[in-house]
């Protein structure tokens, strides 16, 4: 992991590539993050990918993470690891819900990261984010015909309620 | 000339639609393609994985897998629970490697506690680690080669299988799903006969896996059906990110064990095996060599395993021992608040990843300041590793088709979470 | 309400002679038999007493229930135990179970091993419909029994509510003994039980099946809304 001021310095570089890119970074538990903005989070993505010094080649996990009632609702985590340093570093595309039935968009890293498919689409499945640019954006994991997004926060956990006698109903018995 | 219905006129099966496979456009009669379900339910043993192949003649042209079968919602389950309580959810998503899905989440969580676990824990936790990661292998070695037709392996393995599963009923009362790991150490300590047993195991071990090598290793069939099968080249698997055995078959030699050794892992000696070419029997050879490798892990953490108390000192965060509920009352108290409340996490976020026998196995935990989990994702190996099994079937047979499922060995309960 | 106990003694095995005497007139009985000497209402007597008689139901009752032939049926974690069961230590060959049938018109018995998520329920009822009569389902475990321990959008909280589910066995996952155990006792259900089918005989009564389309002529669905989600079927399992 890179540490502290080397995650500021990275993060110096962002911003002077990209005007804007990086909104702020935090270092906690001995893991660097970087939080960004999600319109340029390819450029970041892109970036640490290709700029020799940094050469995060392998993006170990693509997550969402609702924040409800924290502002701006969704992140969209991006794990990345340098193997020849063995160096992992966070970034975060912190995204607003835009309220109604509008879906959050994000720009899909499926060019750069070609493992990002089945997590992106992972992603748009249980938050509704949706990912522009994805080459086959659909459901994964529930069926196809699912409405609902089940892991934001707001969504009920759903099953069955807890039978007490208060709340049982008693069928007729076969021998009623 | 037979002509193939087309997607529209076939009927769906269950509650998805065939999939439309952008291999079916602008093709001469002859070439015409015949796409199929593998459904959900089929013989091949590895869960219920859909696969919708386009078939031409025997040879396979596209391969798309359909998953979800199994999707148990136990990321949002864990939302709901205290974090203790969320240790038997998530054991139970890659359900042939429990202790390493055990282990993702409660280092992650030592890590947002800023916790250390005692020494004898780490010991038995690797330990039990390795237990598993043969446990899993053999499940492999015996459902592989069931798939491939060697169906005696398939008595062997799990004769195996359940000599382990004895260890593992000795040292936490259950054979799977031991909920054994706990958020700062082991929940108890190891008893008395554990230690003779497990090495009579091990001693035994390494001459059951050369009878395993020596019915399989140079058999003809079995040369010439996993030989030059599903070859992906190394750069193309760091691309769809996989990790773990189908990686270092491919050449690659990555293991979270030796690059970010957590645990004891540093102070163990061992190697880490790595294939040349990345075809099935690479995948073979690999897991059969790790399978030795962790025999010797273990022997050599039960010899460097030191004494101590087996759980963490922190009684704001682990059970007190039950002999100290009867005469202790802050033991009792803190028993109370940790069984009904549990204990809280300062707000945070982390990702820990440790080496599962199928890959990296990845936790992300956010926290909140309270008693449960805000999200908890964990990156499972398989459904990463899956994503290869397209570029692994392309214009082989169908029989490699079954094969190359087999050989990424994937747990749909860690697919589908 | 009368329940009935039929033992599988009672429904085979001849007595035990009672006394010295007793064995020897049997054995002078059974000589003058194969000799051919044996007539009229003696031999009419001895065939009762000593040559197994049995009707035609309760020979292929027996023959069923010991050539069970389950259908591969694994979700999940409770499929390795399955697997188990069949491999060398709790060898399941030996009570009959032993091939497993991937083709579902092949078998006879479903053991649910595993989850039953909400977008694989309509593929087991599927192939539970495929399969051809008579056909048991097991419900292994305690997620295909109710739901288990996840209580979510996402799983199916009891197989029961969508099949007919015969013996439930706890466990999570079950032992391979205890899944043997719920094998022997579904044998055991089979033989006590000639005209099998609880489905016809108690028309589903008490499961979501029956609630949802009653069939005719049975008794109604109680008004006043749904009935309790997760409510166990009344009927099914009885100690034979």
């Amino acid at each position: 992991m890179p540490d502290a001021p080397g995650l500021e310095l990275i993060a110096q570089e962002l911003n002077g590539s990209f005007e804007g890119a990086v909104l702020g970074t935090y270092y906690e538990h001995e893991q660097g993050a970087l939080v960004v903005n999600p319109e340029r989070v390819l450029d970041v993505l892109g970036w640490l990918r290709d700029t020799p010094g940094q050469e995060y080649r392998f993006l170990a996990s693509l997550h969402g993470a609702d924040y409800l009632p924290g502002e701006p609702r969704f992140g969209v985590h991006y794990e990345l690891l340098c193997m020849p340093r063995v160096e992992r570093l966070r970034v975060k595309a912190a995204l607003a819900d835009p309220g109604g039935d509008e879906l959050p968009e994000i720009d899909s890293c499926t060019e750069l990261f070609p493992t990002a498919d089945f997590h992106e689409r992972e992603v748009y499945d249980f938050f509704g984010i949706s990912f522009r640019g994805h080459p086959d954006l659909r459901r994964i994991l529930m069926p196809e015909d699912y409405v609902g997004w089940p892991q934001r926060r707001d969504f009920p956990i759903g099953g069955d309620p807890v039978l007490f006698t208060h709340n049982e109903v008693e069928l007729p018995r076969w021998y009623e | 000339m037979v002509r193939v219905s087309t997607i529209e006129d076939r009927e769906v099966i269950g509650a998805s639609p065939v999939e439309r496979t952008d291999a079916l456009e602008d093709k001469a009669p002859e070439e015409e393609l015949f796409t199929i379900n593998m459904g959900p339910h089929h013989p091949a043993m590895h869960g219920v994985l859909r696969l919708v192949v386009s078939l031409q003649g025997e040879v396979v042209k596209d391969v798309r897998p359909i998953v979800g079968y199994v999707h148990t919602g136990i990321e949002k389950s864990c939302e709901d629970k205290s974090y203790w309580k969320v240790i038997p959810f998530v054991e139970r998503m890659d359900y042939l490697a429990y202790f390493s899905n055990m282990e993702a989440f409660c280092g992650v969580v030592e890590r947002l506690l800023d916790m250390e676990i005692p020494d004898r824990a780490k010991y038995l936790r690797v330990i039990h680690l390795e237990l598993n990661r043969i446990h899993s292998h053999l499940v492999w070695l015996a459902t592989t080669c069931i798939d491939l037709g060697a169906i005696s392996m398939f008595w062997y393995g799990f004769r195996e299988r359940d000599k382990v599963l004895d260890l593992f009923e000795m040292s936490s009362g259950q054979r799977m799903h031991t909920r054994y790991f706990q958020v700062g150490g082991v929940m108890e300590d190891i008893p008395r006969g554990f230690e003779p047993k497990v090495r009579a195991f091990c001693a035994e071990m390494g001459s059951r896996l050369d009878q395993y090598e020596a019915i399989l290793d140079r058999n003809e069939i079995f040369l010439r059906r996993t030989k030059n099968v599903g070859i992906v080249s190394r750069e193309r698997l760091l691309d769809l990110g996989v990790t773990g055995p189908l990686l270092r078959a491919a050449g690659e030699p990555w293991d979270l064990r030796k690059v970010t050794p957590s645990l004891c892992y540093g102070e163990l000696d061992f190697s880490v095996p790595v294939g040349t070419v990345g075809d099935g029997y690479d995948r073979y050879r690999v897991r059969m060599q790790e399978m030795r490798e962790s025999l010797r892990i273990v022997e050599q953490a039960l010899d460097g395993l030191p004494e101590g108390p087996h759980i963490a000192d922190d009684r704001k965060v682990c059970l007190p021992p039950r002999d100290e509920l009867a005469t202790s009352m802050e033991a009792l108290i803190h028993h109370f608040k940790l069984v009904t409340e549990g204990f809280r996490v300062p707000p945070g976020e982390a990702y820990y990843a440790i080496e599962s026998p199928r890959g990296e196995l990845g936790c992300f935990v956010v926290a909140d300041g309270s008693a449960k989990p805000v999200r908890v994702h964990i990156r499972d190996p398989s459904f990463v590793n899956l994503q290869m099994l397209r570029e692994m079937s392309l214009d082989g047979y169908v029989a490699d088709l079954i094969q190359n499922v087999a050989m990424l060995d994937p747990i749909l309960g860690g697919i589908d979470r | 309400m009368e329940v009935e106990r039929q033992k599988l003694r009672d429904a085979a095995a001849p007595e035990q002679p009672r006394s010295p005497e007793e064995l020897r007139v049997r054995q002078l009985r059974a000589r003058e038999l194969l000799r051919g000497e044996l007539e009229g209402r003696d031999l009419e007597a001895h065939v009762e007493e000593r040559v197994l008689t049995t009707t035609l139901e309760k020979a292929l009752n027996w023959a069923r229930s010991n050539a069970m032939w389950p259908a591969t049926f694994g979700l999940a974690c409770c499929a390795i135990e399955m697997m188990s069961m069949v491999s060398s230590r709790y060898d399941s060959a030996r009570y009959g179970a032993e091939v497993f049938r991937a083709s579902p018109r092949q078998a006879d018995m479903l053991i649910l091993s595993g989850r039953v998520s909400i977008k694989m329920a309509p593929v087991i009822r599927r192939i539970y419909d495929q399969m051809l009569e008579p056909k048991w389902v097991l419900a292994m475990g305690a997620c295909s029994s109710s739901g288990g321990m996840f209580a979510n959008y996402a799983v199916v909280q009891g197989a029961d509510k969508f099949l007919p589910v015969d013996i439930h066995i706890p466990g999570c996952p079950p032992r391979p003994e205890a899944l043997l155990h719920g094998v022997l006792k579904l044998q055991r259900m089979i033989q006590g039980r000639p005209d099998l089918g609880w489905r016809q005989r108690y028309n589903a009564i008490g499961t979501e099946e029956w609630a949802r389309t009653p069939p005719a002529g049975s008794l109604t669905p109680p008004t006043g809304g749904e009935p309790a989600a997760g409510f166990p079927g009344a009927t099914g399992e009885q100690e034979s």
